[in-house]
Parts: C-alpha cells; sequence; structure tokens
C-alpha cells in the first residue's frame, strides 16, 4: 500500500467495507482512533492501524468503549480529526460520551456496524436495529447527523462527509453501518486528494483574552482552538456559559440546549441527503437505507421492466429524517414500502410524515438478514394495488399477496 | 449478470479465490463485482464459502439468489450449494474430494483433480489457483490476462511463480476438456 503524504490511497481497489472506512477517515485527515475492539467492525481498525505510521496516525485501545469515545473526545479538542468503531453492544456503552461530544460541541465520527441485539444477540449478524439509539441513545435533547452506507464505496465516501458535517456543526456524527457492507468486498475508486472536499476546522484566531469557546456565530455554531496553544478555557457536560463555566439555571436550557438542536433542525436542508431513483411518476416509493437499499434498488429496476410505477428513496443520511420530502411525497404516491432489518424503526418516522395519505407497508428484518428483492417487489406490487388509504403502519408478511 | 459460488473447507484459499476473481473483474475487465463470504469460528477445517456476483452494470443485490456456478472444493461444500444452483448452472469440482450427484436439469459438470495437480506441482496449498485457472477457461467470465494481473500482491509474492504455474495448469486442463467435449458432441 502507497499513498501520498495526505493519507489519500488514490486509485481503484477491492476493499471490504470496513477497510474503505478506514481508507475514508484517513482520507478526511482523520489522524486518531480511540478503540476497543469488538467484530464485526474489527477490520476498520487494523486498516486504520496498519496505515497508522505511515501518514503519521495516534491510537489507543482503551479498556472500554466508554473510554474509548472519552479518549476520541479529548483528542478531537487538541485539534486531530478523530474517530472510533464499534459495534452493538459497544455502541450502547458509548451512549454517555456520545451525550457528552454533542454538549461540549466536540467533532468526531463514531462508526458504528450494526449487528442484531438486544444484548449480546447473535454476533456478528447484520441488523440495522440501531438507528433510533443513534438518534435518541443518549439522555437529555439533541440533535444528531447519522450517515447509512449501502456499499463499500459509500462507506469511504460517506466517512469523509461524516467528518465534514461533524466540523461544520461541531457534532458528533455516527456512520451507520451493518455488517453486510463492512465484510462485502468491492471495488473502490478513491480520487487524488485534491478532488476530495475537506471541510476544515473553523477555528478563533482573536486575541487570547477574548476567546469565548461557546459564544455562537449566527449560525449557532461555536468556533475552536486547539488544546495547547495557549488559550484559556473550560469545557464541563454541565450546561454553560460562553466562557465554558458552569450554569446552572432553568434559562439554560433556552441559552445553552436550545442551540444544540437549532443548529441542526435549522440547516436540515444543506444535511439531508437523500437518493431518488424514478419518483417523478411513481405510485409507490421503496424507502430504504444501507444495505437494505440495494435489495430496494433491485426491486425498482425488476418493477420498472414490468411496467410498475415504483420509485426509490434512499437515505444517505438517516438523521436527520427528510420530513419535507416525505410529506410532500406522501401526496403523491398511493403507498410507501419500507424494508429495514429490524422490526420498525425508519418506518415510524415515515410513517409520521405521511399524515395518513399514503398506505405504509412494513417488511421487517427476514431470516437472511437482508430483505429479499422478491419480497419487497411483491410488497410494492400489492401497495400499487391498494384502493383505500389506512393509517398506521401495515405490516407486510412474507408471502402474502 | 453471474451468481459464483466458491465452497469448500477453511485453508484451502475459498475466500482468497472470491478476491482474486472478483479483482480481475473489477480492477482489471472493468466489471463490476461484489464478494462476500461466510465461514465458522474454525480457522482451519470448517465449511467456508464465498459468494462473487460479476455484472455489466452496478451490482444491486450482492448476494447469490440461485448461482450461475458453483465451485466446489469439498463434499460438504457441494452438498450445501448444491440446491442453490440455477437449472442452466456450471458445476466445476475437485474431482478427488467431491462425489456430485447425477446432474439436475441442465446443469454442467466440470471435473479437475485440482489438489492432486497441486500436489504434483510440489504444494497442496495452491490447489485454490488451480481451480481458478480451471474457472476461467470454462466459464469464460473472467478473461485470462486479467486473472494473471490480479495475482500479485493476493497471494505471497515469494510464492507468485510457483501461483502463475498453478494457474496455467488449471487453464490448461480447462481447455483440454472443453476441446474434448466439443469433439465428441462432434462425433455424435
Amino acid at each position: 500500500m502507497k499513498s501520498d503524504k495526505t493519507g489519500v490511497l488514490t486509485g481503484s481497489h477491492i476493499l471490504s467495507g470496513n477497510e474503505a472506512c478506514a481508507e475514508g477517515a484517513l482520507a478526511a485527515g482523520c489522524r486518531f482512533l480511540g478503540l476497543y475492539p469488538i467484530m464485526p467492525s474489527l477490520e476498520v481498525s487494523q486498516r486504520f492501524l496498519q496505515r497508522a505510521p505511515e501518514v503519521g496516525a495516534t491510537f489507543i485501545q482503551m479498556e472500554d468503549e466508554v473510554s474509548a469515545l472519552a479518549a476520541v473526545l479529548g483528542a478531537s479538542w487538541t485539534g486531530k480529526k478523530s474517530m472510533t468503531v464499534t459495534s452493538g453492544p459497544g455502541f450502547s456503552l458509548m451512549m454517555e460520551h456520545l451525550g457528552l461530544g454533542v454538549m461540549l460541541e466536540t467533532p468526531c465520527v463514531i462508526v458504528e456496524v450494526q449487528m442484531v441485539g438486544p444484548g449480546l444477540g447473535l454476533p456478528t449478524h447484520p441488523a440495522q436495529a440501531d438507528v433510533m439509539q443513534s438518534r435518541w441513545g443518549s439522555h437529555g435533547d439533541y440533535e444528531i447527523i447519522a450517515y447509512a452506507p449501502s456499499s463499500a464505496q459509500e462507506m469511504f465516501d460517506f466517512t469523509i462527509k461524516a467528518f465534514n458535517l461533524s466540523e461544520r456543526y461541531r457534532v458528533p456524527v455516527a456512520l451507520m453501518s451493518d455488517a453486510h457492507i463492512a465484510q462485502l468486498k468491492e471495488s473502490v475508486v478513491i480520487p487524488s486528494a485534491d478532488q476530495i472536499h475537506i471541510e476544515p476546522r473553523r477555528y478563533f484566531d482573536g486575541p487570547r483574552d477574548s476567546y469565548l469557546p461557546f459564544k455562537r456565530d449566527k449560525d449557532f455554531v461555536p468556533r475552536m482552538v486547539d488544546i495547547g496553544q495557549g488559550y484559556r478555557f473550560h469545557v464541563t457536560g454541565l450546561t454553560h456559559d460562553d466562557r465554558g463555566y458552569p450554569i446552572m439555571f432553568e434559562e439554560c436550557q433556552e441559552y445553552n440546549v436550545h442551540p444544540l438542536v437549532k443548529k441542526i433542525r435549522d440547516y436540515v436542508d444543506e444535511i439531508v441527503d437523500i437518493q431518488e431513483t424514478k419518483t417523478d411518476d411513481a405510485e409507490v416509493v421503496i424507502i430504504s437505507y444501507g444495505s437494505s437499499s440495494r435489495a430496494a434498488l433491485k426491486a425498482v429496476e425488476q418493477a420498472r421492466a414490468k411496467g410498475m410505477k415504483i420509485g426509490s428513496l434512499k437515505l444517505n443520511t438517516v438523521w436527520p429524517f427528510p420530513d419535507a420530502r416525505v410529506s410532500e411525497l406522501a401526496e403523491q404516491v398511493k403507498a410507501f414500502v419500507v424494508p429495514e432489518m429490524n422490526f420498525g424503526q425508519i418506518v415510524q418516522e415515515v410513517e409520521r410524515n405521511t399524515y395518513g395519505k399514503a398506505n405504509v407497508l412494513f417488511l421487517h428484518h427476514g431470516d437472511n438478514g437482508v430483505e429479499y428483492t422478491d419480497d419487497i417487489l411483491a410488497a410494492a406490487e400489492k401497495a400499487s394495488l391498494m384502493t383505500e388509504t389506512k393509517c398506521g403502519i401495515i405490516e407486510w408478511k412474507k408471502g402474502s399477496t | 449478470m453471474a451468481e459464483i459460488r466458491f465452497a469448500g473447507y477453511g485453508g484451502q484459499g475459498i475466500i482468497r479465490s472470491g478476491i482474486i476473481a472478483g479483482k480481475a473483474a473489477s480492477i482489471f475487465d472493468s466489471k463490476y463485482a461484489t464478494m462476500s463470504q461466510s465461514f465458522g469460528p474454525e480457522a482451519r477445517g470448517g465449511a467456508c464459502s464465498s459468494q462473487l456476483v460479476i455484472s455489466e452494470s452496478k451490482v444491486l443485490y450482492p448476494y447469490i439468489t440461485n448461482s450461475d456456478v458453483l465451485v466446489a472444493m469439498s463434499q460438504a461444500g457441494y452438498d450445501k450449494f448444491e440446491s442453490e444452483m440455477g437449472e442452466e448452472a456450471m458445476l466445476l469440482y475437485d474431482e478427488d474430494l467431491v462425489k456430485p450427484k447425477p446432474p439436475r436439469g441442465k446443469i454442467l459438470a466440470h471435473a479437475i483433480p485440482a489438489t492432486r495437480f497441486a500436489e504434483e506441482l510440489g504444494i497442496k496449498i495452491v490447489a485454490n489457483v488451480v481451480m481458478l485457472g480451471f474457472f476461467t477457461a470454462i466459464t469464460n467470465l473472467v478473461t485470462y490476462d486479467s486473472m494473471k494481473k490480479a495475482l500479485p500482491g493476493l497471494v505471497p509474492e515469494k510464492a507468485l511463480p510457483l501461483n502463475l504455474k498453478a494457474f496455467e495448469r488449471g487453464y490448461e486442463y480447462g481447455k483440454e476438456i472443453l476441446a474434448k467435449k466439443q469433439s465428441n458432441k462432434g462425433n455424435k
């Protein structure tokens, strides 16, 4: 392996999703990995560790996932782009410091390779059952950004985007992969470093005595400095003032916490990343994300070949959810079909945005993980023939016609 | 589009076979390919298989629904994946390790003593590469040149000449078999 000094391994490669994720991180400028090993996410770390000496990156294996994310938050404040990598149970342990990262407005990326749970579940079989956790898993009010890659190429591309958005909005960004995509080997085209957009950190460069670490710009995002540059400042997980010192009044929710929500919600249009296929004239739209979207797109291809008006909306970002677009489509389509490798998570967001104007058919976790194209196609076909619109989620049973 | 299953046991290079053929198709033949794998907890001896999907356009669904080719390097692998083969699939198998059932439908079976050839070359771990040579000759799904280009980096550098020899051995045998079957057909 030979990359230029920027860490970008330009060229065409056969990489697993996990390996592509590590390459994406290095290309994005990530130079710190804090981790506690767990399958099926391990190859991300392995690849990062192999390449670390060559690009001057640092990594540390901590005693558990709680401290792994803590190390990442600390490293980020020293000016290093930082990430951690985990799976199911490890992600649960990270929830405490996910909230801390949100409160400290610390840019970082958390890669989660989803497998079946709850508890230890069935390691290491794929699932998509942690998408709600990525949004709501930590306590308190906050907003998060989460990507859902569906190929090795997207593991590379979205990892870079995740780093960019985490810097732009000063928020931890989750990359919600799954065990299918993590292990799948595909060709990945890595462009040259000058073709890759890297969002720079927004630094404060004023005089040392005037730095306020949580003084917000008009877009709600405060400027950073690196620890060790000589600025004096304080960060705390308590509600805090512009200097970063605790203030503990009711008003802090409005002053301190509301902007954490607004800095994402008010910029949803800039953040939301969706990919639509043949939705213009669609009567049924399949809404999917991650590895399930591959079966969904194949179903669209097959449906169109049969002359059925079926389209696809693929969520590249699952959070924030594209409320506006889904409710707009609800006016147009007869039904949405939502296949997920869980027992109903994002389908609830879809249903919430249809306002009873379209049917919502849900296909849950199949025995083989990824939903079969045939099932999705059958559900879409059935949905296109429905004459009544029902409120609520219609659970699609396998083999029904 | 072609869906290919490589099946055998851990240590035979089954997963490596999928990667080599996938690399040949997607990097050097400018097609699209996805490769996925499954294996048990054992490092060696357990059942293992890899799935390769090769397509002229982007591979949407990366898993096998009906295989077009089954490459069987163990009896257990054959038994497990025989039913997955489509009606017009091709079966390639190591004739010393697999005793197939009479072929169903229009399935074409091609046998090679891959492991024995590898032993003749001095080391049986290149049996998978002998098989890949055979696979290349019989199926035409990847080109001869691309397969040879795909080997460096995926086999130990020291062993590259040996692997190339193993590949040639399988490829030549595949060509002979095809020619023989062709002339048999002519005679009938």
